[in-house]
């Protein structure tokens, strides 16, 4: 065990998997840390956010790759190679830089298994950065994962700790299908203890974050460590509230929401991502079925507004489902009274 | 030189202009108060300033991350664009957009844009709008060396020479994609040989010389404004600072910087020229100078002392209605 932050758990995790296979490679926009230039060959840093860092230095130029930027080539040949017999790890630094390269990811990568009758998935990993928090407006700050998550063929994860983050990282290099691995860039420096070897966490399994039995709030990424401060806020006013993290959206681990449903009888989604035909209305839809006997409240949405992601600091702010509104929120849902 | 007086003092206010914001832009930037991220534009004055001099308001311009210089140099005010950058209310974008997004239709300002590669495609289409309406106006797209790799700007310049449009490519080759070198990043000889690959004339010239810049954009916009089709111009440029303020450059030899800076300013070199010539005056310059300097203070004064955006504009304008 070694304490580290999600930023050094997901470097870990390629570093571990990548001594044990040596048909991971890694390709992205400054992975290596800027080849060319005057600075001189080697390792210069590890790419904008430090990700990437000593990977150069271990695995050398033919395995960690540094690409211009040309993201359709960089998603389509990682695509092309995961049928060929590499597992490639592709980083697509931002996650809003999907939609100049969506056509590889979305009609190439997510079909060749159902497409082709199964001879075989593409067994490759596109790491990428979501999230609001840092004033980068509009385009550098989106939540996109519900967009991955409504295409079939594709495995979206969304961690939330440094040890989920390596052992889900590790899980989806060898797993055989495209899954697109999001990392917020406001948990980068979130800390914890993490295995020094390689281990796995089965996608599909929930966790949770804190037991509780009056309220069932899931928290999506981020979004659950939100909630779990708000648990501990609720908790003083005498509202227990039970919070799981899903760790995947897909596949979703719809058991563990239900099962808790049964127990609490109120569920709360929070979401960063905008909430027309988003996750939590697929998480809300599903318990309204299939736990619509359990619930005595209305299911409740947190999530951000349907507007693309504003600069401003304090938009921003009011942007975020903040710690504030997930304590108003599940208040209110945990004193609702049916009138029939 | 077929540049008047009044076109030379022009010249140096805008890129004297560009550097002061920037360098003050740089300043702000460390004290932490300035959201998202900054990307600077000092040492590339020359090519912004000899391009948009040959335009006016109905032209259009599609712009890049490093957009600041852009801005100015096709007459954005810059207390407006100081009042984005800080996301204030009053910003040129409301404070939606902050520095990668400023934008200002009016003066034919279609937005810095934080895709690389995402404004090629606009400014085509800008220019296909001319074309339709016959008004005469012309595009141009500036595009770094790292966004000459991207698809969208090959897809733009195939379709603008298809359709004979009036565009103009400024290829701003820094030398750098982020922390990649461009012999490393662009696999042709260089950006030049490959638009010309495209069907269009292709040339080069001297980033840092404002002349060398502003005589090859007139000969584009004439052929652009006859009805000729698009040109490509790489301009070979310096970029002075890191990829975006607080870059620790460890990719880039400390010395390349120090001499970039000392032989190749592009501000120094124009005044050298025009000094040499005897067409301006020193005393020209340091008046444009103190100008600039309480211009761009004004303008940063005025953006700290402006409030931020109503919490009620969050869910304003996503639509005109709906
Ligand atoms: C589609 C896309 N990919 C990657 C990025 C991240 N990024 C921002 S600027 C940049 C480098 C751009 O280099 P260049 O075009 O040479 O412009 P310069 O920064 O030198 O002005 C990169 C990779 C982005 N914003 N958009
Ligand atoms: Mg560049």
């Amino acid at each position: 065990m070694t304490k580290m932050t999600l930023r050094e758990a997901i470097t870990d995790a390629m570093r571990v998997e990548m001594r044990l296979d040596p048909n991971v490679i890694l390709l992205g926009e400054d992975v290596a840390g800027g080849r060319g230039g005057s600075g001189g060959e080697g390792e210069k840093s590890g790419g904008v956010m430090g990700l990437t860092a000593g990977l150069y230095t271990e695995f050398g130029a033919e395995r960690i790759i540094d690409t211009p930027i040309s993201e359709s080539a960089i998603m389509g040949a990682a695509a092309g190679a995961s049928l060929t017999g590499l597992r490639p790890i592709a980083e697509l630094m931002f996650a809003d830089f999907f939609g100049v390269c969506f056509d590889q990811i979305y009609n190439q990568a997510a079909k060749f298994r159902y497409m082709f009758g199964n001879q075989k998935g593409a067994p490759m990993v596109i790491r990428t950065m979501i999230g609001a928090g840092v004033g980068a407006g509009p385009q550098h700050s989106q939540a996109v994962y519900p967009i991955f998550a409504h295409i079939p063929g594709l495995k979206v994860v969304v961690p939330t700790t440094p040890y989920d983050a390596k052992g889900l990282l590790i899980q989806a290099i060898r797993d055989n299908d495209p899954v697109i691995f999001c990392e917020h860039k406001m948990l980068f420096a979130e800390e914890g203890e993490v295995p020094d070897e390689a281990y796995t966490i089965e996608f599909g399994k929930a966790r949770v974050v804190c037991e509780g039995n009056d309220v069932t709030v899931v928290g999506i990424g981020r979004m659950a460590l939100l909630a779990e401060k708000a648990a501990v806020i609720l908790s003083k006013e005498g509202i227990s509230v039970e919070v799981i993290d899903p760790r995947t959206l897909s596949p979703f681990d719809m058991d563990t929401v239900l099962d808790s449903i049964e127990k609490t009888g109120r569920l709360a989604v929070v979401d960063e991502s905008t909430p027309i035909c988003s996750y939590a209305s697929e998480i809300a839809s599903i318990a309204a079925s299939e736990a619509f006997s359990s619930l005595r409240a209305p299911i409740c949405k947190i999530t951000a507004p349907h507007t693309p992601v504003p600069a401003a600091p304090n938009l921003e702010a009011a942007y975020v489902p903040s710690v504030e509104r997930i304590v108003a929120e599940v208040r209110k849902i945990s004193n609702y009274k049916s009138k029939i | 030189m077929q540049l008047s007086r009044d076109d030379l003092r022009e010249a140096y206010t805008t890129m004297k202009r560009i550097r002061v914001f920037e360098e003050r832009m740089r300043t702000e930037f460390q004290k932490g108060e300035m959201p998202g991220f900054v990307h600077l534009y000092c040492g590339q004055e020359a090519i912004a300033t000899g391009v948009c001099m040959h335009l006016s308001n109905t032209d259009n311009i599609g712009s890049t991350h490093r957009g600041h210089g852009h801005c100015i140099a096709k007459g954005c005010d810059v207390k407006d664009m100081a009042l984005e950058i800080y996301c204030r209310e009053d910003g040129l974008c409301k404070g939606k957009g902050g520095s990668m997004h400023i934008a200002d239709l009016s003066k034919g300002m279609l937005g810095a844009n934080a895709i690389v590669g995402g404004s090629p495609p606009l400014a085509v289409g800008a220019a296909l709008a001319a074309k339709t309406l016959k008004n005469k106006a012309v595009a141009v797209a500036f595009i770094g060396d790292g966004a000459s790799n991207q698809g969208t700007v090959f897809e733009a310049m195939n379709l603008a020479v298809v359709l004979k449009l009036p565009v103009i490519f400024v290829y701003e080759n820094n030398g750098y994609a982020e922390f990649t070198g461009i012999d490393y990043h662009c696999g042709a000889v260089d950006i030049t040989t490959r638009s010309s690959g495209f069907g269009m004339p292709a040339v080069k010239v001297d980033g840092t010389d404002f002349f060398a810049v502003h005589d090859v954009m007139r000969e584009a916009v004439e052929r652009a404004r006859s009805g000729d089709g698009p040109t490509s111009i790489e301009c070979e440029a310096l970029r002075w600072y890191g990829h975006y303020e607080g870059d620790p450059q460890a990719y880039r030899s400390k010395t390349e910087v120090k001499e970039i800076k000392a032989n190749k300013d592009p501000l120094e070199i124009f005044k050298q020229k025009v000094l040499e010539k005897e067409l301006m005056e020193n005393v020209e310059f340091e008046e444009i100078n103190s100008l600039i300097e309480k211009e761009v203070d004004d303008a940063i004064k005025l953006a700290l002392n402006s409030p931020l955006p109503p919490l009620s504009s969050l869910e304003e304008n996503v639509y005109e209605s709906y």
